[in-house]
């Protein structure tokens, strides 16, 4: 979906004069992606956290839940750092 | 196609509510699909000839629980991103 817009919106600031349709493709193109993310984690987290779907979440899953979103954050701001880092030892490859 | 550069006001609006509009679609499309793959997981353990009213019944209930849960991993993941962008 977001590489469709990307080639469009190339496009646009290509011809250069239309702001408002630019950034609008922007926006929309921002939630796009935050509401991808939100599938992933879903997806995943729904695995980890859900075992009988019942009459409503209970609270024991709800926080594991918002736990797995927010422990994935982390994470992927962890190996995120921690590659940059070793990326810098070795000398910026 | 007509250069996007040349729209008029009018068919500009369209051509955004035309990329909103998609943009839902494809949003719900992903959700049903997803929505589908996991309750046929979680409440259909062994297929018969047809779904009984229990199988139904889970269903029903998964649906209704991954739109919670979906809700919920929504509003977390953008009160996170508040965080961050306040922390920087």
């Amino acid at each position: 979906m977001s590489s469709d817009f990307g080639d469009f919106s190339s496009e646009l600031s290509s011809k250069g004069d239309d702001k408002e349709l630019q950034e609008f493709l922007m926006v929309e193109k921002q939630k796009a992606q935050f509401n991808a993310q939100i599938h992933e984690f879903n997806d995943f987290c729904w695995d980890k956290c859900v075992e009988k779907p019942g009459n409503k979440l209970d609270s024991r899953t709800e926080t594991c839940l918002t736990n797995c979103v927010d422990r994935f954050i982390d994470v992927s701001l962890l190996i995120t750092n921690r590659f940059a880092q070793l990326l810098q030892k070795s000398g910026g490859m | 196609m007509d250069s996007v550069a040349n729209l008029t006001g009018a068919q500009k609006g369209e051509l955004m509510d035309q990329v909103k509009q998609q943009i839902a679609v494809a949003n719900a499309q992903e959700l049903l699909t997803k929505m589908t793959e996991k309750c046929f997981k979680k409440c259909i353990s062994k297929p018969g000839t047809s779904l009984d009213s229990s199988e139904q019944k889970c269903v029903a209930m998964c649906m209704d629980r991954y739109m919670d849960s979906w809700n919920l991993v929504s509003r977390t993941y953008g009160m996170r991103i508040q965080r961050e962008r306040t922390n920087m």
